[in-house]
């Protein structure tokens, strides 16, 4: 072949000085958007600390709520978000990760898992009091099936009560501890079984990541070593994606800790005297007790009061981002 | 297009462990390689090569199934090993990897350690002998033994390339199979790394079958007992059907081939 190249001259404008401005002026907007972020944050935090340090004393934590400023304090909240919280985590994990399971490893390509993709990232755009609403009528109320005059209570002549609890009470084998109340009320199970509704979407989203960027030559090559999709997910794929879900988890608690909205539709009280005895209780959660603060008139609830609670609320957040970093450190997988 | 479909000189010990008859394999729609029909002989090493694209990894995952967990894969005609039908219904594709293992381009040991990696198989199949003497005789058929037998229960990824890749050879013999697939097993490693591989391949072949695609047209000549070369089928080019032009011992593809196209591809003048 005959070579018929021809040789051009480099004829460019010389413009190299005006490319590494504008790389500078990009590079500076991009920390001035940083610092933004960070600035807010920042404001927020010592505004806070100003007004909520001098009254994050024991009583906050050893105290009900009273009605004196000085001898109030945030036990039963404390206690009531920490329960409903790992309830939450108890009840969304395998509901949430085996769901990411099916969506990754199981379920074929066709137009209803599409639709399902589809209609869980719609799920996790839902505002949190649609999920109040939601399990205030299937969990707190079932429907009404359980009250005096239902159908269901009619035709069957159950023995409803009416009182402290409404509805039905069973013991399991008769052991005390195992009741179940129908429906379930303004009871803590309740309260984290809305948790769990409001959070599973991110929840399977975040593990669904988690799974996916496991790489597929890893379940290659389990396969080609005569194994079942079962023992592949269980042995090689899970334990890889493990430290992302549970991040991915904790991240969403840390979102439902702080969660008000549908827990006042619940009906959680602004005022709970008591510690729960079981998860059958009414309770109150901190979020709860800082907005019933904030409502009050006078200023030692409104502002500091309510801004110790905020910070204890803000160590709470931050216990639970740092077990997740430690998780994810402790579980990675080294490549 | 005529394919030779078996090596002309046959010994009475050389036994047929797989093969195809008439097999054709489809991606959804697409045709990737039609009517393949070839014997491979037991204890032997057989390569494909071929141009890229023309269904030689294909053929080869055939062999194990594989192909099944690609969506949209099928097959029309038979493959057989020793005398099963693979794609028959009753056949259990998780029983046919156990028996024929599989090696991959890429090395992908499982991020464990060096002797979890190698327990893996064992463990799904309730091995009952001695784990830690499986473990070593595995590295050592892989050649890998007198390098980490210091350090078993290091991370497999701290070793290098080429023993990663005995690694998974190793991986792969702990399960009992009688048959390697290889899928350019060297393509990712430096050459030296690559006769290492190349010896071992030598050495396996006395217990093992093994089948290998290699780009590398040296190393088909180098190791295989037999060679099948794959094109794209000239009649329908635009479709990109893979087709066998010609399968004959090695020594014959590389010196006397009798298809003008193996001629021309073996000698770099192909396309």
């Amino acid at each position: 072949m005959e070579n018929k190249s021809v040789i051009l001259a480099p004829i460019y404008k010389d413009n190299l000085r005006n490319r590494k401005i504008i790389g500078k002026i990009f590079n500076i907007l991009l920390l001035i958007s940083v610092l933004a972020g960070l600035f807010m944050l920042t404001v927020l935090l010592v505004d806070i600390a100003i007004e909520g340090v001098p009254w994050l004393r024991p009583e906050l934590f050893t105290n009900y709520h009273s009605r004196k400023p000085e001898n109030a304090g945030m036990k039963s909240a404390i206690v009531g978000s920490f329960i409903v919280i790992s309830l939450t985590g108890i009840i969304s994990f395998p509901v949430g990760v085996g769901a990411a399971i099916y969506l990754e490893e199981y379920a074929r390509k066709n137009r209803f898992t599409d639709f399902i993709n589809l209609n869980i990232n719609n799920l996790a755009g839902v505002p949190s009091i649609v999920y109040g609403m939601l399990g205030l009528v299937v969990f707190g109320r079932m429907f009404g099936l359980f009250s005096k005059d239902s159908w269901l209570v009619q035709t069957f002549s159950l023995p409803v009560q009416s009182g402290m609890v409404n509805g039905l009470v069973f013991n399991l084998f008769g052991i005390p501890w195992l009741e179940i109340h129908l429906p379930f009320g303004r009871s803590m199970l309740a309260g984290a079984l809305t948790m769990s509704l409001l959070i599973l979407p991110v929840v399977i989203i975040a593990s669904r990541e988690s799974i996916r960027a496991v790489p597929p030559s890893i379940r290659e090559a389990g396969y080609a070593m005569g194994t079942t999709k079962w023992y592949v997910t269980r042995t090689l794929v899970l334990p890889i994606a493990l430290p992302g879900i549970l991040t991915g988890m904790i991240l969403a608690l840390s979102r439902a800790i702080g969660e008000t909205a549908p827990l006042i539709i619940m009906g959680a009280f602004t005022y709970v005297p008591f510690l729960p005895n079981s998860i059958w209780d009414q309770f109150t959660a901190m979020p709860i007790q800082i907005y019933n603060w904030i409502t009050l008139p006078q200023e030692d609830y409104r502002i500091h009061l309510a801004a110790a609670g905020i910070i204890v609320l803000l160590l709470f957040l931050f216990i639970l981002n740092g077990i997740a970093v430690y998780l994810r450190n402790k579980f990675q997988v080294k490549w | 297009m005529e394919a030779n479909i078996l090596p002309s000189v046959k010994t009475q010990n050389e036994e047929i462990i797989l093969s195809t008859k008439n097999a054709s394999f489809f991606y959804h729609d697409k045709t990737a390689v039609k009517n393949v029909t070839l014997n491979i002989k037991k204890n032997k090493i057989t390569s494909f090569i071929g141009p890229s694209g023309c269904g030689k990894s294909t053929l080869l995952r055939s062999f194990n199934r594989m192909n099944d967990l690609i969506p949209g894969a099928s097959v029309e005609g038979d493959v057989y090993y020793k005398d099963q039908n693979l794609y028959k219904s009753s056949i259990d594709p998780v029983k046919i990897r156990q028996q024929v293992g599989m090696v991959f381009q890429k090395p992908n040991p499982f991020p464990k350690s060096i002797y979890e990696n190698i327990a893996f198989g064992p463990k799904i199949n309730q091995f009952q002998g001695n784990m830690d003497e499986l473990v070593e005789s595995c590295l050592m058929k892989a050649a890998l033994w007198d390098e980490v037998k210091d350090k078993l229960n290091e991370s497999a990824y701290a070793l290098s390339g080429g023993q990663q890749q005995r690694l998974c050879i190793a991986r792969a013999l702990a399960v009992f199979p009688d048959v390697l697939l290889m899928d350019e097993p060297a393509s990712a490693l430096d050459p030296i790394a690559t006769l290492r591989i190349e010896d071992l391949m030598n050495d396996l072949k006395e217990e093992y079958t093994i089948v290998v695609v290699t780009h590398n047209m040296q190393q088909a000549s180098r190791v295989s007992d037999y060679t099948a070369f794959m094109s794209i089928d000239r009649d329908r080019i635009d479709e990109r059907i893979g087709v066998l032009v010609e399968y004959d011992e090695t020594i014959k593809i590389f010196t006397n081939p009798k298809n003008k196209e193996t001629e021309d591809y073996i000698t770099g003048r192909f396309g």
